[in-house]
C-alpha cells in the first residue's frame, strides 16, 4: 500500500527541517489613515520544526501563540515573512496548489464542545475531511473513518453517533480523528487538553505520543500549560507579545531556562508538592496590549531583570520598582481620552479631574527613600497630570528614566549549549547576568 | 501561610467555624436522582485554609453552592444534612435570613470574573452598593472605603480605576475588583471556586498571593475549590479529595502528598504531567467519573480501582484514620492496614451500624 511505503519514507528523513519560519508577522487591522494601530500578533518570529520532532509554544493568552499556529497552516493571511515547508514557501501557494498542501497540514482544536458539529455524526465529521477532498471511493473513505475511529480508541459503533452523546475526552478523539484522516505530515495542536480534567488529560496525551510514533508526525504543541508540555515535546518555544522569548530543548529550557520571562513563567506554576520550596517571582501589572507595545522590548514593562540606566545606578531596587509602576500609572491614563468640556477646561487651566494623581504618588513613594533627582522628575509629571497632560507626562518619565530595555529591541542571543536562543540584552556583555540581578531584586519579597 | 515549619499539628482547640456533617445534595430529575454531593462532611476553622479537589463532576461546586444557600430546583439538599456556619445552623434558615449570612458572613469568589460583575455599572458603582447594603456606608465615606479596598487587592491608581466598567478591566483585574467586592462584606469566611482556572499562570501566582495575604491580614477562614493539584498543594492547609459526591480522603497536604493513602488520590497524583518528563510514560485512570445516580452501598471507585476486590461491590467503605500523625482518613476497604480482608470488612461493617442511620439507606 502507498500509506506504507510514504511511511517509511518519511521515518527514514526524520530529523531533517520540515518548516522553517523566516520572520513571520501577523498584524490585523490598522493601514488606513484613520485607521488605529494595527495588532501585532506576532512580530517578527523565526525557528524551524524537524521533521518527527514535537515543537511546543507556550505563552500566556494574547501572546500570540494560537495566531502563530494558524498562520503556519494557512489558516490565517502571514502580514510578512516566509514559512517553508519541506522546501516550499506556502505563504504564496494559491488555488489547487493550496488545497493540495492542505493535506499535509491539519490542526487539532481546544474546546472539542465547538469544534465539532453537533448536527453530523461522528462518521460524517471524520469522513469530511476525506469527502471535501476526493479521497478514493465513497467505500474507502468509509473504511478508512472506522480504521480511524478504531486507532483513536474509539468503538467502530461510534461511527454512527452525535458528538453530544460523548465525553470531552472522547470528543476530542473523535477531532484527532479528523485531524488524521487524510495522513498528513504535521498537525498543529491548540491546547487540546487544556478543556480536559487531569485523569482524561493522560490519556489524550498518551494517544497523541502513540500517534505520533505510528504515523511519523509532526507536532505544533500549543499549550498554557507548562508542566503538560515538559512531558510531551522536544523541543519548546516561549511567547510573549508576539515575539519568542527564549527556545530550547525541552529539558534545557525547565532547568536552566536564561530569559527573565521564562524564569518568571516556570517560577509561578503550582508544583503539585507542598514541600517544594521553590522562590515564585510574581510578575506585577498584566501583559501591555499589542496594539501599543513597548519600543524596546515586549516583556520590559513587568520585567524583574530590567536593566537601571546608567546614570541611576544609585537608586535603591525599591525605589526603581516604584517608578516602574508609577509609569504604568502614568502609561494607563495616557491612554484615556478627554471628553470636550474636560479639553475646554484644561484650555483655561481649570481642569482637576485628575488631581488624584498625589494620592497614588503619595501610595508608591510614600514609605521609600527617594533620591532628589528622581524625586524631582516624579513631580514634574504628576505636575503634568494634573494639567490633564498624561501623554506629556509618559514622554516626560521616559526621556529621564529610559534604559537600553525600553529603547531598543533585544537580539535573539544563542546562550548554553545546542540551539538555545533567548531574547533579552542582558545576555551581551555590557550588562550583568539574568540569575543574580532577580534573585537580588526577588530576595525580599 | 507559613506551612513550611509544621502543618503536622492538630487544629487549635475551639469550636470549627464552619462545620459541615452528612451534606447531601440531590437534583431530580424524571429519570432518576443525582446524588451529586452524598455525606460529605468536613470542617473548617478560623484562619486555616481547606482545600476540595476532585475532577469535574465530584461534586466540588455543588458542596460550595450548598454551603451558601445557592442550590435551586430541582436541586435540593436533603434535611438530614447539617451545615454550622459561627454556631448558626445554615439549613434551617429562610431566604432573607440566608441572605444576611451571604452579605457579611461568607463570601464567595466564582471561576469567571466576568459573571460576578455587572457590566452597565461601574466598579466603584458594584462596591459602593456593596457597602452600603452591608455596612450601611454611603456617599464620601464610601468612595473612600471603596479605593482602600481596591488598593488593598492590589489595583494600581486604585481611585480612578472606581470609575471604569468591568470590561475596561483585564482578567487578573477583574477577579481582584470581585475580591474586593466580597470584602467590602467583612466576611469570616471565604469560598473560593476555581478563582484561578480561567487565569493565566502569572496572573494565577499574583491571585494566589493576594488570598494568602488577605488571609493573613484577616484572620479568615477559606474553603478553596479547585481541581488543580498543584493550586491545592500551594495554598491549602488541608484537603479533602471528592469523587462522585463523595469525600474519599482527608489529610493535611504534606500527608496527601507524600502518602496519599485512597487509590484514587494516587491515581490523581500520578496522572500529573510534571517533573517527570517525556519517555516515562504517564499512569492514566481507567474508565471514566460515573454521575453519582445509586445510593452509595459500595465503593463508586471500584470500577476503575486497580486494587479493588470483591467485596467492594458491595460494601459502602467508611472513613479510616490511616496517618501516622494527625487526621488522615481515607474511605477505603484497603484500610486499617494491617488486618486481614475479612477483619476490615467486618470493621467497616461495625463503623457502618454505629454511625449515622443516613449512611446506608435510600432517603429518595
Amino acid at each position: 500500500m502507498s500509506k506504507v511505503s510514504g511511511r517509511t519514507e518519511r521515518a527514514a528523513r526524520a530529523g531533517e527541517t520540515l518548516i522553517e519560519v523566516e520572520n513571520l508577522k501577523k498584524h490585523y487591522g490598522g493601514g488606513g489613515v484613520f485607521a488605529k494601530p494595527s495588532v501585532k500578533a506576532v512580530d517578527g518570529v523565526s525557528f524551524s520544526i524537524k521533521r518527527g520532532e514535537t515543537l511546543g509554544l507556550v505563552g500566556e493568552s494574547g501572546c500570540g501563540k494560537s495566531t502563530l499556529g494558524r498562520t503556519l497552516i494557512r489558516l490565517e493571511e502571514a502580514t510578512d515573512g516566509t514559512i517553508s515547508f519541506d522546501g516550499t514557501d506556502i505563504t504564496t501557494l494559491s488555488g489547487e496548489a493550496l488545497k493540495d498542501w492542505r493535506r499535509n497540514a491539519q490542526m487539532v482544536f481546544q474546546d472539542p464542545e465547538s469544534s465539532l458539529n453537533d448536527r453530523m455524526t461522528v462518521g460524517e465529521i471524520i469522513r469530511e475531511p476525506l469527502d471535501a477532498h476526493d479521497w478514493k471511493t465513497k467505500q474507502d473513505r468509509q473504511e478508512r473513518a472506522l480504521d480511524l475511529l478504531t486507532s483513536v480508541g474509539l468503538r467502530e459503533e461510534h461511527y454512527y453517533r452525535y458528538p453530544h452523546q460523548f465525553s470531552g475526552g472522547q470528543r476530542q478523539r473523535v477531532g484527532i480523528a479528523r485531524a488524521l484522516a487524510l495522513e498528513p505530515e504535521f498537525i498543529v495542536l491548540d491546547e487540546p487538553v487544556s478543556a480536559l480534567d487531569v485523569s482524561v488529560q493522560a490519556k489524550i496525551i498518551t494517544l497523541l505520543e502513540d500517534l505520533q510514533d505510528e504515523f511519523d508526525l509532526t507536532y505544533l504543541f500549543i499549550a498554557h500549560d507548562l508542566s503538560v508540555v515538559r512531558h510531551i515535546c522536544d523541543r519548546v518555544a516561549v511567547m510573549y507579545l508576539g515575539k519568542i522569548m527564549e527556545i530550547s530543548e525541552t529539558e534545557e529550557l525547565y532547568e536552566d531556562a536564561r530569559n527573565p520571562y521564562t524564569r518568571s513563567l516556570l517560577s509561578a506554576i503550582p508544583h503539585p508538592d507542598p514541600s517544594a520550596s521553590s522562590r515564585r517571582i510574581t510578575l506585577p501589572g498584566t501583559p501591555p496590549s499589542p496594539r501599543d507595545p513597548p519600543t524596546g522590548c515586549q516583556f520590559s514593562t513587568r520585567c524583574p531583570a530590567k536593566i537601571q540606566p546608567e546614570e541611576y545606578d544609585h537608586v535603591e531596587d525599591d525605589v526603581w520598582d516604584a517608578i516602574e509602576r508609577y509609569r504604568e500609572v502614568v502609561r494607563e491614563r495616557s491612554r484615556m481620552s478627554l471628553g470636550t468640556v474636560d479639553r475646554l477646561k484644561r484650555h483655561v487651566g481649570r481642569f482637576s479631574a485628575y488631581d488624584d494623581i498625589d494620592e497614588t504618588v503619595a501610595d508608591l513613594f510614600g514609605d521609600v527613600d527617594v533620591p532628589e533627582d528622581v524625586s524631582e522628575h516624579v513631580e514634574a509629571a504628576a505636575e503634568l497630570v494634573r494639567d490633564g497632560r498624561p501623554e506629556d507626562a509618559r514622554s516626560h518619565l521616559a526621556e529621564e528614566f529610559n534604559g537600553v530595555c525600553d529603547l531598543r529591541r533585544p537580539e535573539l542571543h544563542p546562550v548554553g549549549d545546542g540551539d538555545h536562543m533567548s531574547y533579552c540584552h542582558r545576555h551581551t556583555d555590557e550588562y550583568g547576568d539574568v540569575e543574580p540581578v532577580i534573585d537580588r531584586r526577588t530576595r525580599d519579597t | 501561610m507559613s506551612r513550611d515549619v509544621s502543618a503536622e499539628t492538630a487544629r487549635g482547640d475551639g469550636e470549627p467555624l464552619l462545620s459541615v456533617r452528612d451534606l447531601q445534595t440531590v437534583f431530580r430529575t424524571d429519570r432518576e436522582t443525582i446524588r451529586a454531593v452524598d455525606n460529605v462532611s468536613f470542617d473548617v476553622y478560623r484562619g486555616e485554609t481547606v482545600g476540595i479537589v476532585g475532577e469535574s463532576g465530584s461534586g466540588k461546586s455543588v458542596t460550595a453552592r450548598s454551603i451558601m444557600g445557592l442550590i435551586d430546583s430541582p436541586g435540593e439538599v436533603l434535611p438530614e444534612s447539617s451545615i454550622r456556619f459561627d454556631g448558626q445552623e445554615l439549613t434551617a434558615l429562610s431566604d432573607a435570613e440566608y441572605r444576611e449570612v451571604r452579605g457579611s458572613g461568607i463570601g464567595m469568589v466564582f471561576q469567571d470574573p466576568q459573571q460576578s460583575l455587572n457590566p452597565v455599572y461601574t466598579v466603584g458603582n458594584q462596591i459602593r452598593e456593596a457597602l452600603e447594603i452591608n455596612r450601611g456606608i454611603t456617599g464620601a465615606e464610601a468612595n473612600e472605603v471603596a479605593t482602600d479596598l481596591l488598593e488593598s487587592v492590589g489595583i494600581p491608581d486604585a481611585k480612578r480605576r472606581l470609575d471604569e466598567f468591568p470590561h475596561e478591566f483585564s482578567g487578573g483585574m477583574r477577579q481582584r475588583a470581585v475580591i474586593a467586592m466580597m470584602l467590602a462584606c467583612e466576611p469570616e469566611l471565604l469560598i473560593a471556586d476555581e478563582p484561578t482556572t480561567a487565569l493565566d499562570v502569572t496572573i494565577q501566582a499574583q491571585i494566589l498571593d493576594l488570598l494568602k495575604e488577605i488571609q493573613a491580614e484577616r484572620n479568615l477562614a477559606m474553603l478553596f475549590i479547585t481541581h488543580d493539584m498543584g493550586v491545592i498543594a500551594d495554598i491549602s492547609d488541608r484537603v479533602n479529595v471528592m469523587y462522585a459526591g463523595q469525600i474519599v480522603e482527608k489529610a493535611s497536604v504534606e500527608n496527601l502528598f507524600e502518602r496519599p493513602k485512597h487509590p484514587y488520590t494516587r491515581a490523581l497524583i500520578e496522572s500529573i504531567p510534571g517533573e517527570h518528563s517525556r519517555g516515562d510514560g504517564l499512569n492514566t485512570i481507567e474508565g471514566e467519573v460515573p454521575t453519582p445516580s445509586a445510593p452509595a452501598d459500595h465503593c463508586r471507585f471500584a470500577p476503575r480501582c486497580p486494587r479493588a476486590f470483591e467485596a467492594c461491590d458491595g460494601i459502602a467503605p467508611e472513613h479510616i484514620d490511616v496517618g501516622e500523625t494527625v487526621e488522615h482518613t481515607a474511605a477505603c476497604l484497603l484500610y486499617p492496614e494491617g488486618k486481614s480482608e475479612t477483619d476490615r470488612i467486618k470493621h467497616h461493617e461495625a463503623l457502618a451500624n454505629a454511625g449515622t442511620p443516613s449512611k446506608e439507606g435510600d432517603d429518595s
